[in-house]
């Protein structure tokens, strides 16, 4: 078992190593916006934008700007300095992600709850009028885009300018650490929004997978011994079925942590999404290598830890 | 997941043993018949066809239903549409859905929004799909190093926050004039070549005849890749071409696992081993046994993944970095109704319905597509 995850995590190790190196190409190549005619201001002259080239290091062959970006990142865990502002990109970074981390939580939190119990549901009562209503919202549910979704939400229910203005709308977060009601009640919204789709895939998925297996020969036995049908259901079938959910979930809350681009910009909350977001604008390559690799980070490790729950639920995935 | 009436057969549809007609018709059935017997049964993926058959001749025809419907074509600025204070018009019988902030139509712009967002999403899906058959086939059927390349790549790409990676890769490319992609091309089929030449000098080495075969069809795609580099000048446009190609990036591991997986289980199966006994060829193997069975889960994924397709590409447009103004997509619309949407409601709806109509059909037949194609799965 310590042998298998050795493996993995140089695997990760490696892993993290090739995408830094895939981001810095694609923007070291590409020809997006000079970075230093952009600091340089409106009228950049030309001796003004070499000297910000040569600060920067932008003068440098690609090789040396990006083995000294490991280096200091390995050895000082340093992201450098954003292009745009001289601001260290890690405390940018620390200061997005508890605002991210918040989103995730909230709306993982909700679409577990709501997804499996709509999934349970309408599995024990297939083909019923409630089965169909629900799996078809759900239908439509994956179907909306998460910033539309979001728009309306604010068109309705929005404190400025909703019809119904019930709660905070956009611009209102704030951290936990300053106003915990405010924090709750300013991320509502878009907790509801973003757990949407998930919640309705979570429901179509937990649905399939356990009127398959109800249909199968233990629950029959079960059913027979004269055990209840809750302690059928919840002890018996729920268990198997519900493994793939833990996987996804795993991965899901992986990929959301490292910022969810969309509802972040819909709902205006300063997380890492609108952080990557804007350093794609602005071709602030330092930030943009920075969120990447914490998304990928997130990611990456996500995939360890769903892989070891499963390697300790069957062994045979240890010695493949 | 089912998602129309009960899957039992109906007393009423008349199928009985007692019927001699009906019988016989059972006799006769082609694959495509029995396929096309489930699929009608299911009303609901049936009208989801038939939105998407409307919106396909809707998308066609765009120039053509703007001047029948006697909306202003798409791109004409119009002030006299705005209201003394400078906000948009609400529906009117001159604009059937308002305009927007410009004073264009907004119906005329939704209609040749449909054009982008179809476009966009079904050659991104139809590359992604070939390229993940492709690969998948070459990983599971030759496996080894090949397979292990191939899988590889894919964790790599996988690791990467797909939008953030398709976001970037389609901003670097929409500044300017696009982003010149011969050189990367060059280096990766050499990279390639020289990858298979070391692979079937291994495989001749240990005498392995199957992975002689599986490097010489790694050392032609890298051939391929590096003539292709040389002697086009290869670009990558601003605007769709983007687009497309950033969503083929991300999506065809999707398709790649799938047929990975199913050919390594497809390969160990009787009738692979009874053809590879009578003296097949790998080619016969490939193209006569394994591919033919591969042609209904291909299907069905590739339904599945083109909704999620139409998303990304609205997502990306949302964001600025899809097609570029003042062409008309979807998700370019919800963004520009953002900063009106509290006046002007039916400019944010408009686009938003289409958009979650389009999805919810391509899902919906989706759906029909492989409960009719895989029987067993009831419920």
């Amino acid at each position: 078992m310590i042998r298998y995850i050795l493996r993995r995590l140089l695997w990760v190790v490696f892993l993290l190593f090739a995408v830094s190196f895939i981001t810095f190409v694609i923007f070291y190549l590409l020809p997006s916006a000079d970075p230093a005619a952009l600091r340089a201001g409106r009228q950049p002259n030309p001796a003004l934008v070499a000297s910000i080239r040569h600060q920067l290091g932008l003068d440098q062959p690609w090789y040396v700007q990006y083995g000294r970006y490991m280096k200091n990142l390995i050895f000082h865990f340093d992201f450098g300095f954003s292009y745009q502002n001289g601001v260290p990109v890690r405390q940018l970074i620390f200061s997005r992600l508890p605002a991210s981390i918040s989103l995730a939580a909230g709306a993982a939190f909700l679409w577990l709850v709501v997804g499996i119990g709509v999934g349970i549901i309408a599995a024990v009562r297939p083909r019923t009028k409630l089965d169909r209503a629900s799996m078809g919202l759900a239908l439509v549910g994956i179907s909306a885009p998460v910033y539309w979704l979001g728009l309306v939400a604010l068109y309705l229910f929005s404190s400025d300018i909703g019809l119904i203005p019930i709660l905070p709308g956009a611009n209102s977060y704030v951290p936990l650490s300053e106003d915990p009601f405010a924090w709750f009640s300013s991320l509502i919204m878009p907790w509801c929004v973003l757990a949407v789709s998930f919640a309705a895939f979570y429901s179509r998925l937990l649905r399939g997978n356990l009127t398959e297996v109800l249909n199968e020969d233990y629950i029959r036995t079960a059913r027979a011994k004269g055990l209840s049908e809750r302690r059928v259901v919840f002890r018996h079938g729920l268990r198997s079925a519900i493994t793939p959910i833990v996987t996804i979930f795993g991965l899901d809350l992986g990929i959301l942590l490292g910022g969810a681009i969309l509802t972040e910009t819909v709902f205006n909350i300063p997380g890492i999404g609108r952080l990557s977001y804007a350093s794609i604008v602005r071709s602030d390559l330092p930030v943009i290598q920075g969120t990447v690799l914490l998304g990928a980070f997130f990611i990456v490790f996500a995939n360890l830890f769903v892989d070891i729950f499963y390697a300790f639920l069957d062994p045979r995935v240890r010695y493949e | 997941m089912s998602t129309g009436v009960p899957r039992l057969v109906e007393p009423s549809s008349g199928l009985t043993a007692a019927d001699p007609l009906e019988f016989g018709e059972i006799a006769g059935r082609t694959p495509w018949q029995l396929f096309w017997r489930n699929f009608k049964k299911d009303k609901l993926a049936l009208a989801g066809l038939v939105f998407i058959v409307l919106l396909v001749i809707a998308a066609i025809a765009a120039p053509l239903i703007t001047k029948l419907l006697g909306a202003p074509s798409p791109n004409l600025i119009n002030t006299d549409a705005l209201d003394s204070f400078g906000t948009p018009t609400g529906p009117s019988s001159e604009h059937l859905f308002g305009v927007d902030p410009l004073g264009r139509d907004v119906l005329s712009r939704t209609l040749y929004g449909a054009r982008v967002s179809l476009e966009v999403a079904l050659i991104s899906t139809a590359l992604a799909t070939f390229i993940g058959v492709v690969l998948g086939l070459v990983a599971g059927f030759f496996r080894g190093w090949v397979d292990s390349g191939i899988s590889r790549l894919m964790d790599v790409l996988l690791a990467f926050p797909a939008l953030l990676l398709a976001l970037g890769l389609a901003a670097a490319c929409s500044l300017g004039d696009g982003c010149a992609v011969s050189t990367p091309l060059q280096a990766a089929g050499l990279a390639t070549i020289v990858a298979g030449l070391i692979g079937s000098a291994l495989a001749l080495a240990r005498g392995r005849r199957e992975m002689v075969a599986a490097s010489l069809v790694v050392v032609g795609f890298g051939l391929f890749f590096t003539l292709l580099g040389t002697f086009f000048t290869i670009k990558i446009e601003p605007g769709a071409g983007v687009v497309i190609f950033v969503i083929t990036l991300v999506s065809w591991t999707y398709i790649a696992r799938i047929v990975r997986g199913q050919v390594l289980s497809l390969r160990e199966k009787e009738f692979v081993e009874a053809s590879r006994s009578l003296g097949a060829s790998d080619a016969r193997i490939v193209f006569k046994e394994i591919l033919p069975n591969l042609i209904v889960p291909i299907i069905v994924y590739a339904t599945l993944i083109l909704p999620t397709n139409i998303l990304l590409e609205a997502a990306l447009s949302f964001l600025g970095a899809g097609v570029q103004p003042p062409n008309a997509s979807w998700g370019a619309m919800i963004a520009e109704a953002t900063s009106v949407f509290d006046t002007a409601w039916w400019y944010m709806l408009v686009p938003g319905l289409a958009l979650l109509f389009t999805v919810l059909a391509f899902n919906v037949v989706g759906d029909g597509l492989s409960d009719a194609l895989n029987p067993r799965q009831e419920g």
